[in-house]
Formats: C-alpha cells, structure tokens, sequence
C-alpha cells in the first residue's frame, strides 16, 4: 500500500469515533440542546475526516475536491438545521437542562 | 463481496423492513413520517449497494428529500388544527384477509423475480446503445427505448400537481414564520449550488449516472428551500400565467416526439436517424425543468394565490 492510502486509511478510522461519540451523545444527552451540540459537532469533525481521508485514498485531485465540497455544504446545512432547531425549541418554552 | 459486505446488506435490509413496519403502523404521526424518510434514504443505499447510482439518486432526491418534505408540511397542517394527530390501529384487524393476501403476492413476486432471464436484458441495451444517441444505458432506456414509460411518468406528477391545485389555493401565509435570520440567508447562499448541480447532473446523464429526474428533483428542492426561506411563488394567473406552461413542457415535449415519428412514417417514438442525440437533450432539458417546477408545485398545497404581495424567488 502507498503512502497515500495508509494516511487516508488512518484519517477515515480517525473519523469513525467521532460519529460513535455523537450517537452516542443523541442516544444519552439530556435534552434537544445538549444532544444537538453532540451531533453538529461530532458529526462535522467525523465526516471531514472521512470525507479527506477517502479523497486522499482516491488519489484523484478532482475526486479530493468534490468530497471536500460536499463537506462543505454538510456544513453549512448542518449549522443552519441545528440552529433552526434549537431556535425553535428555545420559542416553544423548551428549556435548556440545569436551568 | 466478503462476508463484512453480506453483514452490511443483511442489516440494511432488515433496517428497510424494520422502518417500512414503523412508517405504516407508527401511532405517532411524526415518528411515522420520519421513519418514511430514514427508509428512503437506506432505500438509497441499497440502491447502491445494488450498482444503480442513477435510481439512488433519485430515491434520495424525490424520496426522501420531496417527498418527505411534502408530508411534513402536510404534518404540519394537520397539527395546528386539532393538536397532535395520532392513529390507533385496532390490534388484528382484517388479519385474516391480509397474512394470506401478503403471503400471496410476496409469492407471486418471488416467482416473478425467478423467472426473469437470467443475466436481465443489459446485453441487449449495451448492444443497442451506439444507435441510442447516448453513452450511458440508463438514459438511453429512459429517454429512447423505453421513453413512453418516461412519458406516463412525467403525466402521473402533473395529473397530481393539477389534483392538488384543483382542490383550493395555496394556504397564507405559506410557511410559518421562521425565529432564525439563517435559513433566509442560507437559501439565498445555496440556490446558485441548486442550480449548478441541476445543470450538472443533467449534462452528466448523457454519459454517466444524472439525467432529468435528479436534476429536476434536485431544482425542485432548492426551490422549496427558497420558499421555505421566505420567498414568494412567482407564478401566478395574473402576472407570469403563461409561464406555467413550463409545468407541462416536459409531458408535451416528449409527446411530441414520440407522434413526430409515426407521423413522419415511423414508430411511436422512433427518433429520425442521426437526430437522436440532440433530441434526447432537448427532451431532457424539457423534462428536468419541468420535473423541478411540478415538485415545487406540489409543494405550494394549493394554487399560488393573489394577495398583491410582490417578492422575488422561484
């Protein structure tokens, strides 16, 4: 194996445990604000990762650049529906836990 | 496939099952509709798992992102009339009709799926292909040799969309007020992407997985985000009316490709040889952006209505 694809290997591996801890901040967290926080950021960090390391394993520059872009827009979407979310639950009398 | 992909599929499929049972016979209504749009985004996968990028596209576009939208604002109404609505099925009901009935058709399809020849008919398209005008077999059988059923198709979303308008106006206001400034600025920052991908997917499908379905599903998506982002319906009878042509472009187009040949002398749908290439574009550029405007319409509950408000968007 090329270098190439030991560091996207490790990097897709690096990212798995991020989707593990964010599952597993949905399933435990005590309400939509906490789990919400578990989720967009676990989520964000863990795909990145994936998504780097799988465009890296490609060894293709456009390849690299399309899975990056489609980071990019889960972004943006996962930032905008978290905030919706939590606006939302925060204008519908939800509070946030421990206050 | 090594056994870690049998485990895969195996697990896929019993989640498919699993979200099929919870969608249909969920009391919770909300818990019904996203298990509907979980089912259609592992309907996807297993779309891919089965090599058929262009269906899971698709799947992913109309099926989970259209159509779950559709029922989550249909949800919604339903919600703010008489609080949170839920269905209680009566345990056993009509058991006795529906355990022989089910049994019989999964029979029935069983068979069908044994019978069918056995490498399918993917020899005969791949042999066809170099008079077909298109490089990539699915929009070959999609927009020539099977192009009636591409037809019948784009007729089965306007006779919903005109069902659908028919049956009153557009509620108002459309969307419900949103407590965030960021979808409006995330519509306004995404649209341009919605249309390049459009456009994208729809030069890809004359070569690779893309073509009409998925770049209209795709359009029509980044339209109800604009509308959901506050935008208001640009077609309306009184202004721009005659634009609404475009929602039956694409059924009129094909139908008219598909009469030019016999009256020309030839089959229903036989193009004119050589023409065939451009045609299919032309059809699929009429088809995508027709598919667009009807998914969007379905989305507007009703007939856009006048209310003398002025706006920009879709």
């Amino acid at each position: 194996m090329s270098t190439a694809q030991w560091i996207g290997g490790l990097m897709v591996l690096a990212g798995i445990p991020f989707f593990l801890l964010g599952t597993l901040g949905l399933l435990r967290f005590p309400d939509v604000y906490t789990r919400l926080h578990a989720l967009a950021k676990a989520d964000n960090v863990g795909l990145g990762l994936v998504c780097i390391g799988l465009g890296i394993q490609s060894a293709s520059v456009t390849l690299l650049l399309k899975l990056v872009l489609i980071w990019v827009l889960m972004l943006i979407a996962s930032a905008t529906a978290a905030g919706l979310i939590a606006r939302t639950a925060l204008a519908r009398g939800l509070r946030p836990w421990g206050t | 496939m090594g056994t870690a992909g049998v485990i895969f599929d195996g697990l896929l499929a019993l989640a498919l099952v699993w979200l099929a049972w919870q969608a249909t016979r969920a009391a919770d209504l909300f818990h019904a509709v996203v298990s509907f749009i979980v089912f259609g985004l592992l309907m996807a996968l297993a779309w891919v798992r089965l090599e058929a990028p262009d269906i899971a596209l698709a799947e992913a576009a109309i099926g989970a992102g259209a159509t779950g939208a559709l029922l989550l604002s249909a949800l919604d109404r339903l919600v703010t009339r008489e609080g949170r609505r839920t269905v209680l099925y009566e345990p056993g009901a009509a058991w006795g009709f529906w355990i022989p009935a089910g049994a019989a058709l999964l029979g029935a399809l069983t068979l069908a799926a044994w019978k069918l020849p056995a490498p399918g008919l993917g020899d005969e398209v791949l042999a066809s292909l170099g008079a077909s005008g298109v490089d990539h077999p699915v929009t070959a059988v999609l927009l020539n040799f099977r192009a009636l059923d591409t037809l019948l198709e784009i007729g089965v979303l306007l006779l919903a969309a005109v069902t659908i308008w028919s049956l009153g106006r557009a509620p108002s206001p459309l969307v419900p007020v949103m407590p965030s400034p960021a979808l409006p600025a995330l519509g306004r920052l995404l649209f341009p992407v919605f249309v390049l991908v459009a456009a994208y997917l729809l030069w890809r499908g004359s070569h690779a997985p893309g073509g009409a379905f998925p770049a209209g599903a795709v359009l029509g998506a980044g339209a109800i985000l604009m509308l959901l982002a506050g935008a208001r319906p640009w077609i309306r009878s009184s202004e721009h009316g005659p634009w609404r042509w475009i929602l039956s472009l694409g059924l009129a187009m094909l139908l008219a490709a598909g009469i030019a040949g016999t009256v020309m002398g030839q089959a229903f749908f036989q193009y004119p040889p050589g023409t065939a290439g451009p045609l299919i574009l032309l059809l699929e550029v009429a088809a995508g952006l027709s598919i667009a405007l009807l998914l969007f319409a379905l989305y507007l509950r009703g007939e856009p209505c006048e209310h003398g408000y002025r706006g920009s968007g879709p």
